[in-house]
């Protein structure tokens, strides 16, 4: 087990060198990078006392030297924008994030699980058939377009809901569902087919020839099995949730890091998106470690592979 | 050919003809801005105008002939992505699958580590140090692509491999560039035209996503995402220049996606986790 974690600890610090020699090498692909991070009307003094700071002026792999040794200090440079270091406005702003996305997670997984475990058991049936729409109608529609077309409806037309900002309870129903809608589409697939192998396999066969019940059949034997593989998946998962993310966040001006990162695009403020790329990195790194360890935990052929 | 997908493949030729022809069916100009006729609702709204079908931008521009050359925008990057892409993890799959050993250890561990990473923070990173553009996004969505491809190949080859006629080429004295190209190739197409149909939709939602975050296609050409992006603010007095191409995008996606499934149950039923 101690082996395991270490190797996925080890493949996540590759991970995380590999995201920061990409950015390094992206921000000098196009000239001096000193250009990328200063504002357009910097003045002469500060370009050439930003170059002589971070060695600008030496070989590549000095400079690549001087980035990591700042971006291990957890300094990536300041925002252009915000005129402070870029790591501080991404802790600003990282707490209105993990006020949605976990709740949004929950809320998917609460749905999509017996969605998916009904649409196996009753395959071909009607709540297989309607919530197999959902589904793929769930992956078609994109989630800008869904964050739109929900403020339409319920804050233009009907007038129910906020189309925008955070504040009390209403304000997180549309944000929630937006970003929502894809994972409970994915999730649900997925449970759905794990759902159908595990209910074909010998282990199910012999518990139903011992006389056990149904109930326990299905929540006891099957589920466990069935939702291995979902953890298995998530890490393609988190790419989506990442758009998604940026994308919801930016529909409804939540001022989460998504918002911070289409912010960032926007105003070209490349200091700003290097450090949430990287940041970002590091998050993704760590909650792939924590799902790996609940892996390797929940199903004991990882565990004693190794 | 019993239950083809007669609906999507009916909105995927419609929507090719839409890109091929643009020129030729639509009404007005993409691009020009006529201001005097700017907000013009569709047809069938009150104060609609039969000029504009489907109504006018804020600039005066007609939804229609946008939502035509913006068909063509999703289609050239489509097959450019695609291409440049699934070509590249084609590639890789087989190299990785059939050499095997270290080589492929090292180039599966690096496509975990690319599937692990939001493929869309570098595409914005991209367009940030590149400039917004063509080159770019095809550059930018090929990162999101190329891994996936090169994983499901690389499973294919695996199994090809095991079988008589590649030992028999490899005993008949072949290179393993040879047997690569005519024998294994040619055993991993069905897989590669399944992801092929498959991983439209999810180009043509990374390209509009990508043009609506301002990162992708640049103004005025119109693209589908961009002219969402566009509308947004607008939604409370002129909801169809936003809801109207996104109706577009999700039928498109959902017949690629139909489409594909329906492929895959035919040439490759194997692929059904997919």
């Amino acid at each position: 087990m101690r082996r395991y974690i270490l190797r996925r600890f080890l493949q996540g610090l590759v991970l995380l060198v590999l995201v920061a020699t990409i950015v390094f090498f992206l921000g000098r692909l196009t000239g001096n990078p000193a250009d990328l991070m200063l504002p357009e009307d910097a003045l002469e003094e500060d370009r050439v006392a930003l170059i002589e700071t971070l060695g600008l002026d030496g070989p590549l792999h000095k400079q690549f030297g001087i980035f990591l040794a700042n971006a291990l200090r957890g300094d990536l440079g300041d925002s252009i924008r915000h005129r402070e270091p870029a790591v501080d406005v991404f802790f600003s702003r990282l707490p209105n994030t993990l006020k949605i996305v976990p709740g949004t997670m929950a809320l998917a997984l609460i749905l999509a699980i017996p969605l998916g475990i009904l649409s196996a058991l009753y395959r071909g049936r009607m709540i297989d058939r309607v919530s197999g729409a959902i589904g793929v109608l769930g992956i078609a529609t994109p989630n800008f377009w869904l964050g739109i077309l929900l403020i339409y409806v319920f804050s233009v037309q009907l007038g129910w809901l906020p189309s925008a900002r955070m504040g009390g309870p209403q304000h997180y129903i549309l944000p929630t569902i937006t970003l929502g809608t894809f994972l409970v589409a994915g999730f649900m697939r997925l449970i759905r087919s794990s759902m159908l192998e595990v209910l074909d396999s010998e282990f199910v066969k012999l518990a139903r020839i011992k006389g056990l019940s149904e109930t326990i059949v299905v929540w006891k034997h099957c589920l466990r099995n069935a939702l291995i593989p979902v953890l298995s998946l998530w890490g393609v998962l988190m790419g989506g949730l990442v758009t998604g993310a940026i994308v919801t966040e930016t529909v409804f001006a939540w001022p989460g890091i998504g918002r911070l990162t289409y912010e960032a695009v926007i105003f070209r403020d490349y200091p700003l998106l290097q450090a949430v790329i990287i940041m970002d990195a590091v998050l993704i790194v760590i909650i792939n470690l924590v799902v790996d360890i609940l892996y390797a935990y929940v199903d004991p052929r990882i565990r004693l592979a190794e | 050919m019993k239950n083809l997908p007669w609906t999507s493949l009916f909105i995927i030729i419609t929507m090719l003809f839409m890109a091929v022809f643009a020129p030729v069916i639509s009404p007005h100009s993409p691009i020009d801005q006529t201001l005097a006729d700017k907000l013009i609702p569709p047809v069938w709204e009150e104060g609609g105008n039969a000029k504009y079908l489907l109504g006018t931008d804020v600039f005066g521009r007609d939804v229609l002939s946008r939502l035509f050359y913006g068909a063509r925008v999703s289609m050239i990057v489509s097959a450019l992505t695609l291409l440049v892409g699934g070509g590249v993890g084609l590639v890789i799959g087989i190299v990785s699958g059939y050499v095997g050993g270290r080589l492929d250890n090292l180039l599966m561990r690096i496509v975990d580590a690319a599937l692990a990473f939001p493929a869309i923070l570098f595409a914005l990173l991209l367009a940030v140090t590149m400039g917004q553009g063509l080159r770019t996004i095809v550059i930018a969505i090929s990162l999101l692509l190329w891994a996936r491809f090169a994983r499901v190949v690389r499973g294919e080859v695996l199994a090809v491999k095991q079988r008589d006629f590649v030992s028999l080429a490899r005993v008949h004295g072949c290179s393993p560039v040879r047997i690569m190209v005519t024998h294994i190739l040619p055993n991993v197409m069905n897989t590669f035209m399944v992801l092929l149909t498959l991983y439209v939709g999810v180009v043509i939602v990374a390209e509009a996503s990508l043009s609506f975050l301002g990162a992708g296609i640049p103004p005025p050409t119109p693209s589908w995402g961009l002219m969402v992006a566009e509308g947004r603010g607008k939604v409370a007095s002129a909801w169809w220049i936003s809801l109207i191409p996104g109706i577009a995008i999700t039928l498109v996606v959902l017949a690629f996606n139909l489409f594909g499934d329906w492929l895959r149950d035919r040439l490759d039923p194997k692929l059904r986790q997919l």
